[in-house]
């Protein structure tokens, strides 16, 4: 009877002196964090994807407080948590629209044509390592491996019939497939654009027509007929300025390929 | 001496702690995905498990022995590490920032590991003393952090692999981690 009082006193005793023990070391030892940066981590989304640049949101959370980041510097919570964050620093968040990730191919299985028969390792980096760049005859387009698949943390982004296409809804734009894409074919769009051209091959017209039904043949027929003047054509590829866009549609109607989007 | 340099041999290498004795599996498996974060747990581990093997053995010499309550090292010895790795935390928040943000997530996550309970009851079974139990800590800690290291290695080398599908993640990486318990096995020859 006694062993089991004794074992039971023990017990309770290291159990306490460890209780009290952590809770004067907690008092003594406690870093002193500014308020605002545990309201910010708790305003931030706490996926920790690094999107912003800073190892996580307690990092970022820091460097806003600091001042050395804006406050709308949080793609995944783009203006919303822009303004709350704002509200607990006191400045006013820089208006943004929200952004989203574009994959500027639509060359399909059944548009692009293959040189020969890739076997090796199913990623797009390694794929692309290889001669020819890859497979596809198209040196510039999608390679279809999912190394963005792999890098999305938001299940985003999918490869579907060869080429990778974002879902515009679930993307959050942290902006870690166009790090993974190696022919840099991702790019960040606003969220309401309609109208973007969706090839990123720089060579001649005639080279883009033998590869590739879906190509952007620099026929400058968008640029001519565009009424605000936001397509360029630059290396052989048109480019639409998001910002003069007016959503009108002339290009996609006159582009003979048929490459830019009406969404 | 001798023996010293006979139990650091064979807790790093031939008594591995992961591929001989099956402790520590989970932080085995699940952090050696990059050789970088496996080396940072690898560090977080060395450090609480020969801190954790001294306190568990002072514990154990001054207050256990004398009340004949060997049998409650487990239960005492699960609150010291909880704690100590608790208290450790906040210590190293405090005094010593850099260590601190290198360590990160790992220290906590140490609680949890097996290993450092593991070593601490094998210490006592083993009937090491206090400096005794703490090398061997140390060094089993070592080996720990070889196999998460080398296995790390392994794993950014087969990342890209075209494994049948039955095998892809967790699978693959027991596989390797067989081999490599074998390719252990070698060193059972030296002591």
């Amino acid at each position: 009877m006694t062993g089991i009082i004794i074992a039971g006193v023990l017990i309770a005793g290291v159990g306490i002196f460890i209780g009290v023990f952590l809770g004067v070391a907690g008092e003594k030892f406690e870093v002193e964090v500014d308020p605002r940066e545990t309201q910010i981590l708790e305003v931030l989304p706490g996926n920790n994807c690094g999107g912003c640049g800073y190892p996580g949101c307690s990092g970022l959370a820091a460097a806003i407080v600091k001042g050395e980041a804006p406050v709308n510097q949080c793609p995944v919570g783009g203006a919303p948590v822009g303004a709350k964050i704002g509200e607990i620093m006191g400045v006013a968040a820089e208006e943004g629209e929200r952004k989203v990730a574009f994959v500027k191919c639509i060359g399909t299985c059944d548009k692009a044509k293959n040189d020969y028969n890739y076997i090796g390792l199913k990623d797009c980096s390694m794929a692309k390592r290889v001669p020819g760049g890859g497979a596809k005859s198209c040196n510039y387009g999608c390679l279809g491996f999912g190394s963005c698949v792999k890098a999305c943390p938001f299940d985003a982004i999918h490869v579907i019939n060869g080429v990778a296409k974002v879902d515009k809804e679930a993307c959050k734009a942290c902006g870690k497939c166009i790090a993974a894409c190696p022919n840099g074919l991702i790019e960040f769009v606003p969220y309401s654009a309609t109208q973007i051209v969706q090839c990123s091959n720089k060579d001649m017209g005639k080279q883009v027509m033998q590869v590739c039904q879906a190509g952007c043949i620099a026929c400058h027929l968008c640029e001519k007929n565009c009424p605000s003047e936001a397509i360029t054509v630059e290396n052989n590829i048109a480019h639409i300025d998001q910002s003069k866009c007016t959503r009108c549609g002339t290009c996609a109607e006159k582009c003979p390929k048929k490459v830019i989007s009406v969404l | 001496m001798e023996n010293i340099l006979l139990i650091t041999i064979g807790a790093a290498l031939v008594n591995n702690v992961v591929l001989s004795q099956f402790l520590g599996l989970c932080p085995f498996l699940g952090v050696s995905k990059k050789v970088e974060t496996a080396a940072g747990m690898g560090g977080a581990v060395i450090f609480v498990i020969t801190l954790a093997s001294f306190v568990c053995g002072i514990i154990e010499k001054f207050i256990l022995i004398p009340a004949h309550l060997e049998y409650l090292n487990t239960i005492v010895f699960i609150l010291i590490i909880a704690a100590l790795v608790q208290f450790v935390e906040m210590f190293l928040h405090k005094s010593m920032p850099s260590l601190y943000n290198s360590l990160g997530v790992y220290l906590p996550l140490i609680t949890t590991n097996c290993a450092v309970l593991g070593i601490a009851l094998k210490n006592v079974q083993n009937g090491y003393g206090i400096i005794t139990g703490t090398v061997n800590g140390l060094f089993t800690a070592v080996g720990f952090s070889i196999a998460i290291v080398i296995m790390a290695g392994i794993r950014e080398q087969i990342e890209y692999n075209d494994f049948p599908e039955a095998f892809k993640g967790s699978a693959s990486v027991l596989f390797t981690a067989g081999l490599m318990a074998i390719a252990f096995f070698g060193f059972s020859g030296i002591i």
